[in-house]
């Protein structure tokens, strides 16, 4: 069996998620005007969640698709609610992204915020303990409470620390976002009222019982097109992207890193989690559509990009398009596609992440966004420079980096299900060219239109050591994939195997829209 | 064997890394130690392994598990078989050469370390690239050689051009890639593998359209990589980098990944006769196409740019008949030859001070011995000037384009072949011979330095003599014998050589020869005539200046839609219509808002009456629902 007890000895998903929150109540209670202090208690619990985040995988077996490192106990017996942790090889890759992007935005913050230290910091721990349990958790109602709960310090981040136009930016992202939960809610309670096994039994929360359930086609419709509405707005799919690019320019630095980082792969893990296993029946009747909808958003994030004239703007962009990848090689609903899937989710972390560390760094010194006020900064930054072309590089799917093998597996599986589509999805690799290296140009290469940048000083060692971590993973994922790989291969051939019977009769079902779109 | 081979392209690696890393700031004028040292030993070991493989031993290696994912398995792994041994051949003594060259031609530029550690960079990926042993590896390879290509075209990157230039390489590309990518991706959903040797031992189960689909895909790739029409328009512009540069990745090495793969795939391409005819359309196409724009081009370099473009066509263009290794000779040849004229042609502009428009030059033939002369033999080489390398490799192409029924290709080529010897030779004299045009520029001239002519000199030996140290007989020379293997299933009986070929061979060494006494008439005894058939075929010749206006086309046709239309769907699409249904939600929301707002008052009473009211309707809802 896989308890917490046999594996470990202790409740290390527990620790994972509430160590940052009571580092937070600590320096919330303790701390209060002391801000040396209350830095480097966070740099330090976020830290440790670093290490316990590698301690769980090295302790995590990767050979079985079983949820692992169980904790079960009754919260609220009457409504069926229990506090039931557990991961899998995908929870641990995401959870592994999280507390890292959280270690590395505590010191790419630590000069930046000037106001309201102290709460900057702790929303930023109670952040981390809300995307780890969302990641943990086993238990839908528990699920639900970590989604709100991330959702809150994000709302804060953005709407206290952004830029000048924050309160229309965080509004937008929690309209938005609050729309998909409250979806989520209403078919969240629906399933589990319906899941009862007779009708005087409690409501079924628990997610192991809910992937057992059969729910009528009807329901399962319904339920799917309202978790699926929710998560798509989190990924974000177009047309529910344009919350994106407010929230980041107007987020600060590290606001953007978790956002981009984080925050829009609870989209894609949902995705996987929920609407794949607990409806079976509905996803074969809307996979053609998501299908259509993730080229669209490849094409169309892509097309965006290419004309942003603010660098954190084409940064939030290209998110769309990369993301565009992930629900397609989701919904190819084959094991290569759904692997690729994850791989975009988590190179994308990376690779996002430090991109917008970098476009922070960057107006930190240069005080704006502007691609057309930079230009030949290769000359006076040239740290700078080369981070960013790795970047760039690992970011537009430059074989041998992170970038390559999520998409290359993403569209392997896209192009299995349907080859036109496989094809139209390819398209957004010649388009993410375009635009990142065309923005590295502008920005990086040809004349310095000031001579002052010279006086201004390259990389510091503290944005250096923010940025290699992340350039690290990037090589490692790149050159040698399977260690991730391996990780989530077994979960995600037991979601495709599970899918499978479903599937069968269905053919291409992308045949069949067209079909019965054109009547040939 | 097996060390040899993970250390060719391991070595140029590390120097990379070592000197990438610490040569800024530890290295600076000393940087190019440990980068030549690096490609001196590779070349000492791509020796050893050519020996090995002309003994009759090969090397197949799986390193390790690259991806595994679901079904989809690729690994990382070595193939050494005589096609690699040709490639590593060229590859490994041209890039030694141009390492050496470059410690003289880069000399005090500020970014010498960072032009070092490129070059190895390259040297690793371009090794890579014919070691490779799937199809995946050979892509990652593809790309990272471009990448390599990128980074040296915009070396000099405050310059505008040199930035925009490349970025253009790196896109051009891409859209190839994007065509070899779905090619290898069909590749692997079709047979379930992309290993080389399982690949091709299916090749005779694909279905015909199928397989037809696949090559023509590759091709895409071939032509963005080796600059075939209508993805040529790159090579050009990649002259902005530095003449090393042009020399190793532009034209003696990258440019020819293409006709490399396309001679790798051979047993996918020969059961596709609908791909062969389209790659020797596209290659006979192309040569005279470039040779036609380079007969008129005024910069150096831009003219052995189109001649570059234009050679490759001609390997293509062997490769379609199924010469295959024709296509492969003349590869080897052409990368020894042009490269060579590449690095004169730097030898000359280092001799100018940068100069680099043949109008501005003229009368260099005494003042640069050494770069003149090996300026002529490789000029001679790619005239097919009898006995020379490029007599032979071209010759062989040309002879068998007309043997295999194709006599339409080869009129085409045979007039490209006339065109090339006019146009290099058109270049000799501008640059050489008659008076100085520049005296300011001619007065300063001088030879280069002696570690930049020694690397001329040691590749005019191959570009003289190859041909007939490999392609004697022709037809049954030592290439031939030796590449058989490789081609042992796609490749027709030996021929003879007969009194037909002896009459081809006559005829194109004699029209090589009229190209130059053209140039000679034309640039030497009356130089107003170029003026004059200039004014006199003025349309043909502005079409010829403006290269057809294909940039022109490319931004009129793809670049200025595509922002527009991006331009479009930002504002109008996500900016009016999304964001402005979302912003008029809120404003609805917020006018509903308003209407309720008195309910809200405050007064405890007119609570109490909603909640009663409230009740009533559900009570009343249950007594429906349970009637």
């Amino acid at each position: 069996m896989y308890g917490f007890q046999e594996q470990i000895g202790f409740p290390i998903l527990s620790v994972l998620i509430f160590l940052p929150s009571a580092g937070a109540l600590a320096m919330l209670i303790f701390m209060r005007g002391r801000p040396q202090l209350y830095k480097w208690t966070a740099a330090i619990v976020t830290g440790l969640n670093f290490v316990l985040s590698l301690v769980l995988i090295g302790f995590f077996d990767h050979l079985t698709a079983q949820m692992q490192f169980l904790e079960h106990t009754v919260w609220i017996e009457r409504l069926g609610i229990s506090y039931h942790l557990g991961v899998d090889g995908i929870s641990v890759l995401l959870i592994m992204l999280t507390t890292l992007l959280s270690l590395l935005v505590i010191p790419a913050s630590w000069n930046y915020i000037k106001q309201r230290e102290l709460a900057f910091f702790a929303s930023l721990l109670f952040l981390e303990s809300g995307m780890i349990g969302v990641f943990a958790a086993r238990d839908l109602f528990l699920f639900y409470v970590f989604w709100e709960v991330m959702l809150i310090p994000m709302y804060f981040i953005i709407g206290v620390w952004g830029g000048p136009r924050r309160i229309y930016a965080a509004v937008k992202f929690f309209l938005f976002t609050l729309a998909g939960s409250l979806l989520m809610l209403v078919a969240i309670v629906a399933i589990a009222w319906l899941a009862r096994p007779n009708q005087f039994a409690a409501p079924v929360f628990d997610m192991d019982m809910l992937e057992a359930a059969v729910f009528s086609t009807n329901v399962q419709f319904w339920a799917f097109l309202a978790f699926f509405l929710a998560f798509a707005v989190k990924v974000p799919m177009w047309p529910l992207h344009t919350w994106l690019p407010d929230a980041h320019v107007e987020a600060p630095t590290a606001g953007s890193v978790i956002l981009a980082g984080v925050l829009l792969k609870m989209g894609g893990y949902g995705m996987l989690r929920i609407c794949l296993p607990f409806f079976p029946d509905a996803v074969s009747m809307f996979v053609p559509y998501i299908l259509v909808f993730s080229l669209i958003a490849i094409i169309y994030g892509a097309l965006l990009t290419l004309v942003q004239k603010d660098l954190k703007k084409l940064v939030a962009y290209s998110s769309v398009s990369h993301m565009g990848f992930v629900t397609a090689g989701i919904f190819a609903l084959n094991v290569v596609g759904i692997q690729g899937a994850i791989m975009v989710m988590f190179s994308h972390g990376l690779l996002t992440g430090a991109l917008f560390l970098m476009v922070g760094y960057l107006y930190e010194r240069m005080h704006t966004r502007q691609i057309s006020e930079m230009g030949g900064l290769a000359g006076p930054f040239p740290v700078m420079a080369a981070f960013l072309l790795f970047f760039v590089l690992a970011s537009l799917g430059l074989p041998g980096l992170s970038g390559f093998v999520g998409e290359f597996l993403s569209l392997v599986g896209v192009f299995t299900y349907n080859k036109a589509m496989g094809a139209v999805a390819a398209i957004g690799i010649i388009l993410a060219a375009a635009y990142l290296l065309w923005m590295f140009q502008r920005a990086m290469f040809m004349g310095l239109n000031d001579e002052k940048w010279y006086k201004s000083p390259d990389f510091n060692l503290r944005e250096i050591g923010t940025l290699t971590p992340l350039a690290a993973l990037a090589v490692w994922a790149g050159v040698y994939p399977n260690t991730f790989l391996d990780l989530i291969g077994p979960p995600v051939e037991k979601i495709v195997n599970d899918l499978a019977p479903y599937l069968a009769d269905n053919g291409d079902a992308f045949s069949r829209l067209l079909s019965s779109l054109g009547g040939f | 064997m097996k060390a040899a081979a993970i250390l060719i392209p391991l070595l140029p690696m590390t120097s990379f890394i070592i000197t990438g890393l610490l040569g800024k700031r530890y290295f600076r004028e000393k940087s190019h130690y440990l980068p030549v040292a690096a490609v001196a030993a590779s070349w000492l070991l791509s020796m050893f392994v050519i020996v090995q493989v002309e003994r009759g031993e090969t090397l197949s290696w799986q390193i390790y598990s690259w991806i595994a994912a679901g079904n989809f398995n690729v690994d990382v792994g070595i193939q050494i078989d005589q096609l690699t041994a040709v490639m590593l051949l060229v590859v490994s003594t041209v890039g030694f050469m141009v390492h050496v060259y470059s410690i003289g031609y880069m000399k005090g530029d500020p970014g010498y370390y960072r032009f070092f550690a490129y070059l190895n960079l390259f040297m690793f990926s371009m090794y890579m690239l014919v070691l490779a042993n799937n199809f995946l590896l050979l892509y990652v390879f593809w790309e990272a050689v471009g990448l390599c290509s990128y980074l040296l075209i915009a070396f000099w990157y405050p310059k505008v051009s040199a930035a925009n230039a490349g970025t253009k390489a790196f896109l051009v590309n891409r859209v190839g890639d994007f065509g070899f990518g779905l090619g290898v991706i069909l590749i692997f959903v079709t047979l379930g593998t992309l290993n080389y040797t399982a690949v091709f031992g299916h090749a005779g189960d694909i279905g015909t359209g199928t397989l037809t689909a696949i090559t023509l895909l590759l091709f895409v790739g071939a032509v963005g990589k080796s600059a075939q029409f209508p993805l040529h328009v790159w090579l050009p512009d990649a002259m902005e980098g530095p003449t090393p540069v042009s020399s190793l990745i532009h034209a003696a090495t990258m440019v020819n990944a293409g006709v490399y793969m396309v001679a790798r795939s051979s047993p996918l391409f020969f059961e596709s006769t609908t791909t062969m005819f389209i790659v020797a359309l596209v290659g006979t196409f192309t040569a005279i196409f470039a040779a036609s724009i380079a007969l008129v081009q005024n910069d150096i370099k831009k003219v052995l740019a189109y001649s570059t473009v234009s050679q490759l066509g001609f390997m293509f263009a062997a490769l379609g008949v199924g010469a295959w290794v024709a296509g492969l000779f003349h590869l080897v040849a052409h990368g020894f030859f042009k490269g060579l004229l590449f690095l004169a042609s730097g030898s000359v502009i280092h001799a100018l001070g940068g100069e680099q428009d043949m109008r501005n030059m003229g009368g260099l033939k005494n003042k640069i011995k050494i770069t003149y002369w090996t300026f002529i033999i490789g000029a001679l080489a790619i005239a097919g000037f009898p006995g020379l390398a490029g007599f032979f490799s071209k010759d062989a192409i040309l002879e068998q384009v007309f043997l295999g029924g194709y006599w339409y290709f080869w009129i085409v080529a045979i007039t490209t072949s006339f065109m090339t010897a006019f146009y290099m030779f058109r270049l000799i004299f501008m640059t050489f011979h008659g008076e100085p045009r520049d005296l300011k520029a001619f007065g300063h001239a001088h030879e280069s330095p002696r570690v930049m002519w020694v690397p001329l000199v040691v590749l005019a030996v191959p570009s003289a003599l190859i041909g007939l140290a490999l392609g004697f007989p022709p037809g049954a020379g030592h290439i031939d014998s030796f590449l058989r293997p490789v081609f042992e299933e796609v490749l027709g009986a030996e021929h003879h050589f007969g009194l037909l070929e002896g009459g081809l061979m006559a005829f194109s060494a004699l029209i090589g020869i009229v190209g130059i006494l053209a140039a000679w008439r034309m640039y030497v005894i009356r130089p107003d005539l170029p003026v004059k058939t200039g004014a006199r075929f003025q349309g043909a010749y502005r079409v010829l200046l403006n290269k057809y206006w294909i940039d022109e086309i490319y931004f009129a046709l793809i670049i200025n839609p595509v922002r527009a239309l991006s331009r479009g769907l930002w504002r109008f699409v996500d900016i009016n219509i999304i964001d402005g249904f979302v912003n008029g939600s809120a404003l609805f929301f917020r006018g509903v808002g308003n209407l309720f707002r008195p309910a809200h008052s405050g007064k405890v009473q007119s609570y109490l009456f909603t909640m009663f009211l409230g009740l009533l309707v559900l009570l009343a809802a249950y007594w429906i629902l349970t009637l």
